[in-house]
């Protein structure tokens, strides 16, 4: 088994597909527990589906994806959270973004694309991410890495800040924290995190990243940093054991990586329900 | 000297005036409480003041070198998430961010401003416990040290005391008195309480759609607006 790992090692396409997949499931899980907790999962899941649009728009343009998914899902994004806390980003609002970018990318795709080009496979390859993260060339490695590491050294900054904005937005805004900036930043890093996620599981799968990890640690701990180094922590064992899974048993990855995210939340869901037990 | 001077100030929201005609000035040390009926623009002036509103007319003037984000806000409870998971040290210390500037992380001298006020409003036994397991009473305690944590001068406080029983009600006004006079922290406070109103504050704002009242405790027993309205208030009791 372990020669099997170290003679897989050696291979550059497992070694890019590690990495990236490290990288973005951290990330998403760092902000998965601010977005969950300011009641913002479904955003994610809206913003995934108009990143699906704009890499289908990018694959009949051949440019790469990452380039048109990213400005214009930061955009939309930027767009959906400007009144900050208000109620005007409803949920109708993202559900109706949501379903018009699926649908639309859907459509793009079939009118465009060469003939010759497998359809099918394609959409598939862009919702449930089957491939994509083990085709990854050097240069998207590069750019994935320089984005994850740059999402995390603003999440660590603003820690402080993001706590105090998502626990009490009206407390922050009286004492002078601009609170409708670090809701804007916020935004942005959702955008940037659900594009990079994006090669990991797919547009379909991403917002399990997000909610997953955050939802099983709030079960186990009860300060907001246990909770967030516990996300990481769950979150990075699960996509390292989804993809190496995936790579022995030869399963889809992001469909395995969602799957250990899953158990992991099904276990820490009985763990809750025994302490409490204890406890009462 | 004043904390805080209204000068003519219009409060109200979306473009409409709620209450207007607002002047007076809070002296240094007061205990303010601003009463009137529901709808009267009591959040709207506190939100007003806080800098959460703008106002929709007139202007408002700090004294003695207070800046408008430093001033200590503790919430009607409702707007606090009930089921966040944090610590009650991690909430109080989030009290602190206004004195951040640049900086990433909180100083030492801010980690003891915070035990300093976790001390003084006893719950420095529950720092380690999680604030959406606490009783009414104590969360209450926790947004308070978070208050004060973040000023130096000026608390405003949005009905403190809603949802909580007669026994901690009372504790809790007995600690927002004490802050004031020992700590010489000037309180303003949005209150339904018009009994524990006369009994501790020193100064009443009454609001209408216009401001019907603004003097001492004192002055307000004997003018006729203040006579109406606890008289009002004590038929409502019995």
């Amino acid at each position: 088994m372990l020669e099997k790992l170290q003679m897989y090692l050696e291979y550059d396409f497992v070694r890019y597909a590690l990495t990236v997949g490290v990288l973005s499931a951290l990330c998403a899980a760092l902000l998965g527990v601010s977005l969950v907790l300011k009641r913002y999962s479904m955003i994610g899941d809206g913003l995934s589906r108009v990143a699906f649009a704009a890499t289908t728009v990018a694959m009949v343009l051949s440019v790469a994806p990452l380039y048109l998914s990213l400005p214009v899902t930061v955009l939309v994004a930027v767009l959906l959270l400007r009144n900050g806390n208000k109620k005007t980003a409803g949920d109708s609002a993202v559900a109706l973004i949501s379903v018009s970018s699926l649908a639309l990318g859907y459509l793009i795709l079939n009118l465009f694309a060469s003939k010759s080009s497998n359809l099918s496979g394609d959409v598939c390859s862009i919702l449930f991410g089957s491939t994509s993260i083990l085709t990854l060339k050097k240069s998207d490695v590069r750019l994935c890495t320089v984005l994850a590491v740059a999402v995390i050294l603003i999440f660590v900054f603003f820690y402080n800040r993001i706590f105090a904005v998502t626990f009490d937005g009206d407390f922050s805004t009286a004492t002078g924290t601009k609170t409708s900036a670090y809701n804007m930043l916020l935004a942005v890093i959702t955008a940037v995190v659900i594009v990079l996620a994006m090669n990991l599981v797919g547009a379909l799968l991403i917002s399990a990243l997000i909610i997953f990890p955050a939802l099983s640690s709030m079960r186990l701990f009860k300060s907001f940093k246990g909770v967030i180094i516990s996300s990481a922590v769950i979150s990075v064992v699960c996509a390292l054991s989804g993809i190496l899974i995936a790579i022995f048993a030869d399963t889809p990855v992001g469909s395995t990586i969602v799957a250990a995210d899953l158990a992991v939340f099904i276990i820490c869901n009985i763990i809750g329900l025994m302490k409490k037990g204890k406890v009462s | 000297m004043a904390v805080v001077s209204f000068q003519n100030v219009s409060v109200g929201y979306d473009g409409k005036t709620v209450s207007e005609g607002l002047s007076f000035s809070v002296p240094d040390g007061a205990y303010l409480s601003i009463v009137g009926e529901n709808g009267a623009g009591k959040s709207t002036t506190m939100k007003t003041l806080l800098g959460l509103l703008k106002p929709t007319g007139g202007k408002i003037v700090f004294g003695d070198g207070l800046k408008p984000n430093e001033i200590g806000y503790l919430p009607q409870q409702t707007q606090v998430q009930r089921d966040f998971p944090a610590t009650v040290s991690e909430v109080v210390l989030s009290g602190c961010l206004n004195q951040l500037g640049f900086k990433p992380f909180y100083t030492k001298d801010q980690k003891e401003t915070a035990k300093k006020w976790m001390d003084r409003l006893e719950i420095c036994d529950l720092a380690k416990r999680s604030y959406k397991q606490l009783s009414g009473g104590q969360q209450q305690r926790v947004l308070l040290a978070r208050a004060l944590c973040a000023t130096k001068k000026l608390i405003v406080l949005d009905e403190p005391v809603s949802g909580l029983d007669p026994v901690v009600t009372e504790k809790l006004y007995e600690l927002i008195c004490q802050i004031n006079r020992e700590d010489k922290i000037t309180v303003v406070m949005v209150s339904h309480d018009l009994a524990a109103a006369l009994r501790y504050s020193t100064h009443i704002l009454q609001l209408s759609d216009k401001m019907l009242f603004y003097g001492t405790t004192d002055e307000y027993k004997e003018s006729d607006v203040g006579r109406c309205f606890i008289g009002k208030a004590g038929e409502g009791d019995a």
